[in-house]
């Protein structure tokens, strides 16, 4: 029998795209493998992981929400360069609420959550009016001068920092809240930017006169934007300042900036799975080349290079293609 | 005419630096007429136009909308009170489809208040709407990336987008521009309705033979000055407008 290549995307998306009907379990299960296999690899990871790598783990998912929050800012047209601003204020919020007030910290992650979003939207509501460079250039600036005024005024324990924060119960609950928090930031978030809401957002970043003319306040909705963005980042801030037990100067340092950014940029931006995939990619690289002491910086340096060179798209929307492009076999008939 | 006036300015004027990009420009307009703007280029139409829109903020005069003071608002809020324009230039989101551009203005909460608070879905309504401008039904046309479309439809689409939010006063800022005889023929028999169903529109064009054709009144600027305001056949006789559009004979 006379045999040609079938896409097998086209006839599934065009079933499921309104209502469902779909013919078998492969179709369910080809729609439903990109949603599951992160939910599997979350579950599973920690449970074969390393003490070691769990640590890791920690901070892959700590950055991964970082960096999302740093997409859902940049859909909205606010390139940010100051993610260390969301995390810091989150992380002295937890440390500060849970060193002078004693509060548990299952009170703290949720409070400082949202302290920290609405501090950070304060922050930056002033500079809302700000396109491109000059936005990116404030976020840069505040964690800077927040630093200088915790080092001046001695405020939250000055350069010393506040130290001795109650840990979470354990480190299965570390990791399974921050996993399970990672995985509800993530599909949550990607269906709010899909859907009309979404769509607005995108619009201020894409041609902000037109949405205007719609009669719509840009600035309540970037102000939303921010506020989202702050809240994750804040949550993040605050998660570390209980594993670390301890909260500093640190928090606001550069790499809280930055690590997030390229893990969006390497993984696909836009997309807010690709941020996550790459902060799995970058997080463990950087520590796998722990083994080559001083020179970790430059070979770090060049996979980044590597990544943006040959997949300028990002690794996300490649594989992304390359999933929607499965062909199967199928008979020709006469 | 016996109806007052729907949107009226007084004096408008702006300055860019030393440039006087518009100087005292005063006129109203009543529902269910449309008003031209001609004139050279860089004569101050989309000035004009944005000003009243308040994209841009006056150095001096009025604008009075339905009796309101408008000038001193934010331009959210001035389309929210019923004034709708388009762009010169076309900018929709090309990679989503034709009518999932049309969400935006959808989502406005002008919208909201129309329907008593309930946005319904927005996807049918999108889809009845570009129906109306001439996107076929049953063709894919509505489905496909805006920006696979012809010039011909992201006008139409622009129109759109502008009819979705349901004004009083539209502004079309050279809506034929770059389009063929036959679209412009297409889109006329819709701003007529529009004309017809009461609501007032200003048309900035180039396009002057068009133009003439469906307008009621011409206004005619050069140098940011408004030089001439009366029909089409008034405004032609006139000898301020002669000398701005052909030079004078003794320059």
């Amino acid at each position: 029998m006379k045999k040609r290549k079938e896409r097998i995307d086209r006839g599934i998306k065009v079933r499921s795209s309104d209502i469902f009907a779909l013919l078998s379990w492969r179709e369910m299960l080809y729609l439903g493998a990109p949603r599951i296999l992160p939910v599997v690899v979350c579950l599973v990871l920690p449970l074969v992981l390393g003490p070691y790598w769990q640590k890791v783990l920690l901070s892959v998912a700590v950055v991964a929400l970082l960096a999302i929050s740093w997409d859902i800012l940049a859909q909205t047209g606010m390139v940010s360069l100051g993610q260390a601003l969301f995390f810091g204020v989150g992380a002295y919020c937890a440390g500060a609420m849970n060193h002078y007030w004693n509060l548990s910290p299952f009170l703290t992650l949720p409070l400082a959550t949202i302290m920290g979003a609405v501090i950070c939207t304060l922050l930056l509501l002033p500079v809302l009016r700000l396109r491109g460079i000059y936005f990116s250039m404030v976020t840069l600036i505040i964690p800077l001068i927040l630093v200088r005024v915790i080092e001046a005024t001695k405020i939250f324990g000055g350069t010393e920092g506040l130290s001795g924060m109650t840990p979470l119960p354990s480190k299965w609950i570390e990791l399974y809240l921050v996993l399970a928090v990672l995985l509800c930031v993530l599909f949550g978030f990607r269906r709010i930017m899909d859907s009309d809401y979404g769509l607005v957002l995108k619009g201020i970043n894409d041609n902000d006169r037109s949405v205007i003319n719609a009669g719509i306040n840009i600035y309540w909705f970037k102000a939303q934007s921010l506020f989202f963005a702050g809240a994750i980042g804040s949550f993040s801030g605050a998660f570390m300042t209980h594993v670390y037990m301890f909260v500093g100067m640190p928090v606001f340092a550069l790499d809280y900036s930055i690590l997030p950014i390229a893990a969006a940029v390497v993984g696909g931006p836009g997309t807010l799975a690709g941020a996550t995939l790459g902060a799995f990619i970058l997080v463990p690289l950087s520590e796998a080349l722990r083994g080559f002491g001083g020179l970790r910086i430059v070979f770090y340096g060049v996979f980044l290079v590597i990544f943006i060179v040959v997949l300028p798209e990002g690794i996300f929307h490649y594989i992304q293609r390359k999933y929607h492009q499965i062909e199967r076999w199928v008979g020709v008939e006469k | 005419m016996t109806t007052s006036p729907i949107l009226q300015t007084t004096g408008l004027s702006k300055n860019f630096g030393g440039v006087r990009a518009l100087h005292n420009v005063s006129f109203d307009l009543r529902p269910g007429e449309l008003l031209g703007v001609i004139g050279p280029n860089g004569s101050g139409k989309t000035t004009l136009v944005n000003l009243i829109t308040r994209f841009v903020k006056p150095s001096s005069g009025t604008v009075t909308f339905k009796g309101k003071k408008i000038s001193h608002l934010p331009p959210y809020k001035i389309v929210r009170l019923g004034i709708a324009r388009t762009f010169q230039m076309v900018k929709p989101f090309y990679h989503l489809p034709a009518y999932k551009n049309m969400i935006i203005p959808l989502y406005s909460p002008r919208m909201k208040q129309l329907a008593g608070g309930k946005y319904g879905d927005r996807d049918a309504v999108a889809l009845d709407l570009l129906e109306e401008v001439g996107f076929e039904r049953d063709a894919h046309v509505a489905y496909k990336a805006a920006g696979a479309l012809p010039q011909g439809y992201l006008k139409r689409l622009e129109l759109a987008k502008a009819i979705a939010l349901q004004p009083d006063l539209f502004i079309l800022d050279e809506l034929f521009s770059g389009l063929s005889l036959a679209e412009v023929a297409s889109i006329v028999p819709i701003i007529e309705k529009l004309r017809m169903a009461g609501k007032a529109i200003i048309m900035i064009e180039h396009r002057l033979k068009e133009l003439f054709r469906i307008a009621d009144r011409i206004i005619v600027m050069n140098y940011g000055e408004k030089i001439a305001d009366g029909s089409a056949a008034e405004v032609m006789e006139s000898e301020a407008v002669k000398r701005a559009y052909l030079g004078a004979e003794d320059e």
